[in-house]
């Protein structure tokens, strides 16, 4: 595991390369042990090989990004669910 | 509660750096022009590129520190002495460069100056940036939230902002400013000096009001030991909006 990592409000960014809402501010659940806030509040890896979301609670990654030719890949597998604030 | 705001593509835009001041030792602000800037909330961040001459490029986040005005943004930079990129902003870069950047970023760590409820804000090092925005648009727009700032730094000479902060605090009534000391106090300080603990926040701090919002940015292990202090005085763990970076990546 890296020994420097910032938190989730970092990937607000490169997540708007894919989403036209702020996710950072979106509530996700972690898939591993429940725990349930806003994905800012989470630990960031990186840059390399991707970016990648642990839960501030158990670690386990949330959200995988790698970018590269032209293409960005995104792995959600860790989050059970994503809760967003519906746009106007 | 408010809704969401669709966005609208977030554009690589070149900025040009205007001026430069200098905070501390190894701190400064850049000041750039940035054409088609459209417009932050304080707390907000932007992701600065750079781009070697072989290609090579990379990316940083760095806090907003000025309030919303026009094409101008103020980047307060600490420099990390084994850092990529902030040797290069606080040493190289010079008035006239061009700076590629986006933003405004981030929707969670950000302040609506058109919220009237108490603020209380916490930083570590060079984490008082966003707060500092905070602190300069409750200013700047004429708002009435009563705020507090509470800002942890090792000494004088990585205090941020120092005669600015002073101006503030003799000058509004409704926005306190307190330092904390960790290391070495001013010459004549009388106050205590040491990491922020229970009893100090609730000194600081006073009665908190239900409703107050609480925004707390800086090193990781600051932030979390503060977000527990809060937690412990019964402040709400949705009252808390956090903003840490990497474990040596400040001056707390």
């Amino acid at each position: 595991m890296s020994e420097t990592w910032t938190d989730g409000n970092s990937l607000g960014g490169p997540l708007r390369d894919v989403f036209s809402v702020d996710v950072t501010a979106a509530v996700g659940r972690c898939g591993g042990c429940g725990n349930t806030g806003p994905l800012a509040e989470g630990r960031v890896f990186g840059p390399s090989p991707g970016l990648i979301l642990r839960c501030p609670r158990c670690g386990q990654p949330l959200l995988r990004m790698a970018r590269g030719s032209g293409r960005t890949w995104l792995d959600l597998r860790g989050l059970e669910f994503i809760e967003f604030i519906s746009p106007e | 509660m408010a809704r969401a705001a669709v966005l609208g593509r977030l554009n690589w835009l070149v900025g040009q750096l205007a001026d430069v001041r200098e905070e501390t030792a190894t701190a400064r602000t850049l000041i750039l022009d940035v054409p088609g800037w459209p417009g932050h909330l304080p707390g907000q961040h932007v992701d600065v590129r750079l781009t070697a001459e072989d290609g090579y490029s990379t990316e940083r986040s760095y806090s907003i520190a000025s309030a919303p005005d026009g094409s101008r943004l103020e980047l307060t930079i600490q420099r990390l002495e084994d850092g990529e990129v902030s040797p290069y902003l606080t040493m190289v870069l010079s008035r006239r460069d061009p700076l590629e950047l986006r933003g405004p970023i981030g929707g969670y760590f950000a302040w609506r100056p058109a919220d009237s409820r108490p603020v209380l804000l916490i930083g570590g090092g060079s984490g008082v940036v966003p707060l500092m925005a905070m602190v300069r648009t409750r200013i700047a727009s004429g708002g009435t939230a009563p705020m507090r700032l509470i800002y942890s730094t090792r000494s004088p000479d990585t205090l941020l902002y120092a005669a600015e902060l002073e101006r503030i605090a003799a000058g509004h009534a409704d926005l306190d400013v307190d330092v904390v000391y960790t290391r070495a106090g001013p010459p004549d300080w009388a106050g205590r000096v040491g990491r922020l603990d229970a009893r100090q926040l609730r000194e600081l701090a006073g009665q908190h009001a239900a409703d107050t919002q609480c925004f707390v940015c800086g090193p990781t292990g600051f932030v979390e030991s503060v977000a527990r202090l809060l937690i412990g005085q019964g402040i709400e763990a949705q009252q808390i909006r956090t903003e840490r970076f990497g474990p040596s990546g400040g001056t707390a």
